[in-house]
């Protein structure tokens, strides 16, 4: 029986794990954005003094990995398993990185949504006993995304107003079956929504279905309202998709517009950075979590969110054969103190 | 004046390349096989004869200038080889440019690292 589902797609957990470290790297355009001073370092150039886009994307996974283990001073044997999962073909960039670190490995795709998809699959393992820390994990990076599903960056293409930026970033977390919190209380698994959308160039809009999908069953699920989170804050909609989402869960009755933040939204300036719509890519939402919402909890200015990370899981041949973008979001509530 | 001309032919060519990628779907790419084709095309008919003659470099560099060439070369090749220079005259008209593209744009790759606009 299974005595910790709720409703449909909502598991609640009984011995909640703990976030007991984060950490995230960021690459130069990221550390220039609102929210620079919370990620751990800032790299100069997107290289990293690699030969490689994806070398240095690899790079930059492992080095977020190694600082989580230093700033929860854990060898990579205290770890039982590492759930990560990035953009390239194949999760490469997630491959090379825990290559050398020989720490067992459950590799993931959910697009953009990987980080909460992780947080989410971790949190059973540990509440069901089966683990005791898990390293969650996802990278994304500027140049090599674009190489793999829209234009390689020699061909200098002018970017529409509806694209977003994908974040060059990993942001990585430790959960553990010991700790203070902040802790994992309940994971919404998301259904795929496709209403159509087939503009790689316009994710936002693909995503937001199946983002209101998620945050409506949520709270239809666990009998919650809005009111109990200080923040519903969703992966990479961007500015477009964020409208869509408030638009579609006002009309269901799911008023969350005050407290509704977007990490692809807050990421970059957008006056200043010209990014367009707004950040996306897995690095996203795990860098903002790592960087900014996880020191948010921990300092006190947060005590409850709820995290949807949302992913548009087409691929670079689907594009090109003009199939439509399937998109999905994973929900975790994130709070300070159980009870 | 032949400056001046060639700029106002050359920008009215990029002008409508920029409004199909603002306002259509239509992927930078594609824009550039419709160039081409366009460019092809209107030799073909006769028309771009008069916009080369009129703008210069400022009809025959854009991409359509590209199309312009193959359509000149290969009329010109059935003219002197018969039908067969309809799939020579082409490539043989455009080798020059061809050439160059493939041979200064390996230089270029060799010297330069693509980077994230900034």
């Amino acid at each position: 029986m299974a005595n910790k589902l709720l409703g449909t797609q909502t598991i609640k957990f009984n011995n909640p794990p703990s976030i007991v470290a984060s950490a995230s790297i960021v690459g130069p355009k990221e550390g220039q954005g609102p929210l620079g001073k919370y990620f751990d370092k800032i790299l100069n150039d997107e290289l990293w003094g690699e030969k490689t886009w994806e070398k240095a994307e690899s790079k930059i996974m492992r080095e977020t990995i190694n600082t989580v283990l230093s700033s929860a001073n854990k060898a990579p044997s205290d770890i039982n398993f590492i759930l990560a999962g990035d953009l390239l073909n194949q999760c490469l960039s997630s491959n090379y990185a825990i290559r050398e670190s020989n720490i067992p490995y459950f590799g993931l795709y959910g697009a953009c949504s990987t980080m909460t998809e992780s947080l989410a699959l971790a949190s059973m393992i540990i509440d069901g006993g089966y683990a005791d820390n898990i390293i969650c994990v996802t990278s994304s990076h500027f140049c090599s995304a674009e190489k793999q599903f829209r234009f390689p960056l020699e061909l200098g293409t002018q970017r529409p107003l509806t694209s977003q930026w994908t974040v060059t970033g990993s942001g990585a977390v430790i959960l553990s079956s010991n700790g203070n919190g902040p802790f994992i209380t309940q994971a919404t698994a998301g259904k795929i929504v496709d209403m159509g959308i087939k503009d790689a160039n316009n994710m936002g809009a693909a995503m937001a279905p199946a983002a209101s999908d998620t945050i409506y069953r949520h709270f239809e699920d666990t009998g919650g309202i809005p009111s109990e989170y200080d923040m519903v804050v969703t992966g990479d909609l961007g500015y477009i998709g964020m409208e869509i989402t408030d638009d579609i869960l006002i009309k269901l009755g799911c008023r969350i517009t005050d407290r509704f933040r977007d990490c692809g939204a807050m990421i970059y300036d957008r006056e200043r950075q010209d990014t367009h719509a707004g950040g996306s890519g897995c690095g996203c939402s795990a860098s903002v979590l790592a960087g900014y919402l996880y020191k948010e909890i921990l300092g006190g200015n947060l005590n409850r969110i709820l995290l949807v990370s949302t992913g548009a899981l087409m691929s670079p041949s689907s594009i090109q054969q003009g199939e439509s973008i399937p998109s999905i979001a994973h929900a975790v509530t994130i709070q300070k103190t159980l009870g | 004046m032949d400056y001046l001309n060639a700029f106002i032919v050359g920008g009215v060519i990029c002008g409508v390349a920029q409004i199909l990628i603002d306002k259509t779907k239509l992927t930078p790419a594609r824009i550039l096989v419709l160039f081409v084709t366009m460019g092809a095309l209107l030799t073909g008919l006769g028309v771009y004869e008069n916009l080369v003659s009129i703008g210069g470099a400022g009809a025959t560099i854009p991409l359509t200038g590209f199309g312009y060439l193959l359509a000149k070369g290969a009329i010109s090749d059935v003219n002197t080889n018969g039908l067969l220079g309809a799939l020579t005259g082409g490539v043989k008209a455009a080798a020059g440019g061809i050439t160059a593209a493939i041979f200064f744009g390996y230089l270029i790759s060799l010297i330069f690292r693509p980077k994230a606009k900034t």
